[in-house]
């Protein structure tokens, strides 16, 4: 903090630093004050992003509600803004992007927790540190390859042996969704699985605990928080996922019941919607942030829980 | 096995030596499952690298380059792409990085420990992409007015990245020894010849892995630029940055429409000829290459890091 002023002011310290006098101290205190300066202005940038998001939505979104009610937006069960007949009920894209969600945490729920207690109490340590980076390495692929590859590989696969299999469907790119957030569910909570304490190890295993039976009695529960903090995450970015969906899982607006068939999603929606040329004083152009707000609140919200989690787990130990 | 092998261990030894060689059964068989789980999850990757390389690297060629996209799959190239994603990506990088390392900095550095801004950035880290797109969107072509252009497209994307920039040189700050800022104050340097001088030469090598990850992240980034309303058909290429004429440098290729790899491979999977898949797939062999180079130079780096750290 404001050391330098304080000193000069109050101390007898004053008389030997001459900093009124020396131009070179003088410049160099001005270049220390100017650059704070600069990288606060920095800091901020990253605060006005969050509040510019929550600007542009809300206001966006207040337009739209000026017109549709809030209750018909919750609870009407048809979405067709563009059509003569407009309904918006938001609960038919929320179910695509439940569906989704569910199947990809279906997949990486069970295959993350075990990876990472795998890689946390089983792997030796040369054989972690070379399986991580490939790990990583799933999560530098652009999603639009994701989505590629859902709809021209897997789904024809998947068509051979489930017959009903439409061509667009929510479970192929579920599937994918699963496998991408994987890699960060595991790292999160192979991370917090860490950060229980060794000695806990050692008791158990002096009990005559197995590696198995000391990771699930004792290291789960004792990095519980921060692996329901790894879900909560993958959850968020499952919710959030766009590409795949948009590419694979088809942009019919309905109340997606089977996964077999496809269905729209919030993100897959206004990707859609971006696509045309709409006049942007038009309701359907509202929809789309109407969509994202109710999109951001849900991130928002899994985003909030988890840090909180995590930080519990770190101030535990 | 809900019972541990002590509580019946009371009763005989048997079942005690049993429950044993349950236990170690159970424990081997997990580190099977644990080892078929990884191999499933790598083989998926394996399994996307080659379906591209098998439906589109035969397509990839001199003409594929050099030429607009087309009605006509055969003949169409990602010319227009390919310079346009070089062009954001000079946008991105010069912004998000001076700027992630500047923000990291200060919150590293100067800012008092505060649960606002740690909570702003882990948050901003997990607002999804698409949503920045509707930021750009509302905020820079609707209020500003500043067009769907390459500048818009670099400033959305470097938004987008500035977490995971911030949070890399956070941390690479976190991991100097507070020593070595001791020594700098002791000295008699102030705090910027101390950031200045002795911190960020030290955290250099993980600021730059920050910036290859961010930067292979805003190569491959596809929604926040179709939400700006740039999916469009660009057959032309941005005005030139350099020219033979003074002042040779000119910056009109900032506010030029454009299209990037990504957009073009969406737009051709898009459809339903299977040439154009063909199209999308070579434009996915070289988005796929960059990203992974990207990646395995950053992991690289960062192992590189870790030894010498630790010697």
């Amino acid at each position: 903090m404001a050391t330098d002023s304080t000193l000069t002011m109050s101390t007898p310290l004053t008389a030997v630093r001459l900093v009124p006098t020396d131009a070179f101290l003088r410049r160099r205190h001005l270049l220390d004050r100017t650059m704070r300066v600069v990288l606060f202005l920095a800091a901020a940038v990253s605060v006005l992003v969050t509040a510019g998001i929550i600007y542009v939505l809300v206001s966006e979104s207040v337009k739209f509600f000026a017109q549709v009610s809030i209750w018909d937006f919750l609870t009407d069960t048809q979405w067709t803004p563009v059509f003569q007949d407009k309904h918006f009920g938001i609960m038919t894209l929320l179910s695509g992007t439940l569906m989704s969600t569910l199947i990809a945490l279906a997949i990486a729920v069970p295959a993350g927790t075990i990876l990472a207690i795998y890689l946390s109490e089983f792997a030796r340590p040369r054989v972690r540190e070379v399986i991580k980076p490939f790990l990583e390495l799933i999560a530098g692929v652009p999603t639009v390859a994701f989505g590629y590859f859902a709809l021209l590989f897997l789904t024809p696969i998947f068509q051979k042996f489930i017959p009903g299999l439409a061509t667009f469907n929510l479970l192929v790119p579920g599937i994918v969704i699963g496998i991408m957030i994987l890699p960060y569910i595991v790292s999160v909570s192979e991370d917090a699985m860490r950060a229980v304490p060794d000695s806990l190890r050692e008791g158990a295993f002096a009990l005559g605990f197995t590696r198995l039976q000391t990771g699930l009695r004792v290291v789960v529960p004792g990095a519980f928080s921060g692996i329901t903090a790894a879900f909560l995450l993958g959850m968020s970015r499952a919710v959030g996922e766009t590409m795949v969906v948009a590419v694979a899982a088809g942009q019919q607006a309905k109340i997606a019941g089977n996964p077999l068939e496809g269905a729209a999603t919030i993100t897959s929606y206004i990707v859609q919607l971006s696509m045309g040329d709409l006049p942007h004083d038009s309701i359907a152009y509202l929809t789309i942030f109407a969509a994202g707000l109710t999109l951001f609140l849900l991130t928002f919200a899994f985003n909030l829980l988890a840090f909180w989690l995590r930080r519990r787990y770190r101030e535990a130990y | 096995m809900s019972t541990p092998g002590l509580s019946s261990s009371r009763f005989d030894g048997y079942s005690e030596a049993r429950l044993l060689k349950r236990a170690k059964w159970s424990d081997g068989l997990f580190a099977v499952l644990g080892l078929l789980v990884l191999v499933a999850t790598l083989l998926v990757l394996g399994a996307l690298v080659a379906d591209f390389i098998n439906d589109g690297a035969s397509r990839i060629d001199g003409d594929f380059l050099t030429s607009y996209p087309s009605r006509r799959p055969g003949s169409a190239g990602i010319l227009s792409a390919w310079v346009g994603t070089t062009l954001v990506m000079i946008v991105t990088a010069a912004l998000a990085v001076p700027l992630g390392v500047a923000a990291g900095v200060y919150l590293e550095e100067y800012a008092p420990k505060n649960w606002v801004t740690e909570i702003n950035v882990t948050n901003l880290a997990g607002v999804p992409s698409i949503i920045y797109g509707l930021l750009a969107l509302g905020l820079f072509v609707q209020t500003l007015a500043m067009g769907q252009t390459i500048l818009v497209a670099g400033i959305t994307l470097a938004l987008l990245i500035l977490p995971i920039l911030i949070v890399a040189t956070r941390e690479s700050l976190r991991a100097i020894p507070q020593d070595i800022r001791e020594a700098s104050f002791g000295l008699g340097a102030d705090q910027w010849q101390t950031v200045s001088g002795y911190l960020l030469p030290a955290a250099r090598p993980g600021i730059l892995t920050g910036a290859i990850v961010g930067l292979s992240r805003a190569i491959g980034e596809t929604a926040p630029i179709i939400t700006i309303g740039a999916l469009t058909y660009i057959a032309f290429l941005p005005p030139s940055p350099v020219s033979a004429s003074p002042p040779f440098v000119n910056f009109d290729w900032l506010n030029s429409p454009f299209t990037v790899m990504p957009i073009q491979m969406f737009n051709w999977v898009s459809r339903p000829q299977a040439a154009f898949h063909e199209n999308a797939a070579a434009t996915g062999v070289l988005l796929l290459g960059m990203t992974l180079l990207m990646n395995g130079f950053a992991i690289y780096l960062r192992y590189r890091l870790r030894r010498t750290v630790r010697t």
